[in-house]
């Protein structure tokens, strides 16, 4: 059992683990942060993401141990660092998920967000491309990803002060002429080859 | 859940201090840099270290820099995105910092580092399991049994060299640094995998990689890795091939070098690919046709085994694709150190 010392969402907290647990059961069993989740624990899925001063790591493959001394933000900061600016409501990229319907299960959905988040502090106006790439370290198994990157480009939008773009269930046809033009789809009315 | 085992943790801020912590605890010890796959490997009960030390407090073992005889000096514990996006690398070493872009995803870059990567454990599919997985076949030459699964009677370990910096390192004829408690030493990155499955680099007990040597480029040097995989992201290479292309001030071919991982312990370099493509002028049916050639040797080459996922037969086939894919990369990529 060692003596722990992090900082944590900005409070400073002293705890005990033994060397070999990882920040992930740090968090989650001494410190009842359970919004950081336990998904594979070998680092495929990315659902422990957690902000190490301020970069998207795997709480899952960090030991406890290695993260005193720097900054760590897991999903339950992003709200009071949200309001520590003086706004109201959640992290804007919280609200864009909530308002694009960007889960269905949830299980991803905090790593999601704090990759996003990380995009989203190092590059304002990120293409579709950067989205994805930032995104490509979390799985969702719902395959809820349209929803997920438009979620990211609804948050770039507001914050940007700029009218969203429609959604994809809002305006079904254009996102179909969309992935047509992508070449990934046949185009409608067009005979099998 | 996956736990892992009981150990000690020291983080040392000094080399020096970690290098007596690896002296002083032999064998128990294990060195820790990014985790990535050291943890995993822990949470499966593939190692059993008492001690680990881990060098993510050492700052002099972090960083890249420009060599005095025009390289590159990266120090072993520099994070694979920091080497990914450094402008340095991508025109010094372009194969490198593409292979180092396409390793895993986004957060196992930021934690990975290219010491990491270039001493990874071999990999399988009958060995990177759980303990109770692996019980259940009763184990594998490279752990705990034996008898090979890939080989049918086998006695040499076949798991595949999966680091993708591996074949860029030597396609860019890199060389490795170490310390000991003993003192340093240097070995060229082509001296130092075999072809053991269970341990396939030459490395002793209580040394540590400190940084990664690579020599000046000539004027005209382009280079490409390509990569297959399931996925766009966080998968392990099927196949690796870095490419070097070395062209006269008129693009014509005067040194090339193709070298092909994740097929057995250690990256495979492509015998007469330099000489297939010299006096080749890029962009032109005679490279072209060049390029089919060298896909073709590689093929005949190649023998892709059961030891990863991946059908081995459609591994074999990717080959060519992936060689003639990544000679076309590195042609067309923008020459960057003229």
């Amino acid at each position: 059992m060692a003596a722990l010392n992090l900082t944590i969402n900005g409070d400073r907290l002293e705890t005990a683990a033994p060397d070999h647990w990882t920040l992930l059961e740090v968090l989650r069993y001494r410190l009842g942060l359970t919004g950081s989740k336990q998904g594979c624990d070998k680092g495929d899925c990315g659902a422990c993401t957690v902000l190490l001063d301020g970069q998207p790591v795997l709480a899952c493959l960090t030991l406890a141990g290695l993260a005193q001394g720097r900054a760590v933000t897991t999903i339950e900061g992003l709200m009071p660092a949200h309001a520590r600016e003086g706004k109201s409501g959640a992290d804007p990229v919280q609200d864009a998920f909530d308002r694009c319907g960007a889960l269905q299960c949830g299980f991803c959905q905090p790593g999601m967000i704090l990759s996003a988040r990380a995009l989203l502090n190092a590059n304002a106006h990120p293409t579709r491309a950067q989205i994805r790439a930032a995104l490509a370290g979390n799985l969702c198994r719902c395959t809820g990803y349209t929803q997920i990157v438009e979620a990211v480009e609804y948050a770039v939008a507001v914050a940007a002060g700029v009218e969203p773009a429609p959604r994809a269930w809002e305006t079904p046809r254009a996102r179909l002429t969309d992935i047509e033009e992508q070449g990934t789809r046949r185009p409608s009315g067009q005979a099998r080859p | 859940m996956l736990r892992l085992p009981a150990f000690a943790l020291e983080r040392p801020r000094t080399l020096r201090a970690a290098l007596e912590l690896l002296a002083e605890n032999g064998q128990s010890a294990m060195v820790v840099a990014g985790g990535t796959d050291l943890l995993p490997n822990l949470k499966h009960e593939l190692f059993d270290p008492k001690l680990l030390v881990s060098l993510a407090e050492i700052d002099e073992l972090r960083g890249l820099c420009a060599s005095a005889e025009g390289g590159l000096e990266i120090g072993a514990m520099t994070p694979l995105a920091d080497v990914a996006t450094s402008e340095l690398a991508r025109t010094r070493a372009p194969a490198l910092a593409q292979a180092c872009g396409l390793v895993a995803g986004p957060q196992l870059r930021t934690m990975g580092t290219l010491g990491g990567n270039v001493l990874l454990d071999t990999r399988c599919q009958w060995y990177n399991q759980t303990y109770f997985w692996r019980s259940a076949l009763g184990f594998c030459l490279k752990k705990d049994g034996s008898a090979c699964h890939v080989v049918a009677g086998g006695k040499k370990c076949v798991a595949a060299a999966s680091n993708d910096s591996a074949p860029a390192l030597m396609s860019l004829g890199a060389v490795l640094h170490f310390e000991s408690a003993s003192g340093a030493r240097e070995v060229a990155i082509d001296e130092f995998f075999t072809g053991d499955g269970i341990q396939n680099k030459k490395i002793a007990p209580g040394e540590i990689l400190t940084c990664v040597r690579i020599p000046p480029m000539p004027a005209g040097h382009r280079g490409a890795y390509g990569k297959l995989r399931d996925r766009g992201s966080i998968d392990f290479p099927l196949l690796g091939v870095a490419v070097r292309l070395d062209c006269s001030s008129k693009d014509v071919v005067e040194n090339a070098d193709l070298v092909l991982t994740a097929l057995a312990a250690q990256p495979k370099r492509v015998k007469r690919a330099s000489e297939t493509l010299a006096g080749t002028k890029l962009g032109t049916p005679a490279f072209d046709e060049a390029a089919e050639k060298v896909a073709e040797l590689a093929y005949q080459q190649c023998r892709p085994l059961a030891n990863i996922p991946g059908d081995a037969n459609w591994r074999h086939e990717m080959v060519p694709v992936w060689v003639r894919r990544t000679l076309a990369a590195a042609a067309t990529e923008p020459n960057v150190t003229t």
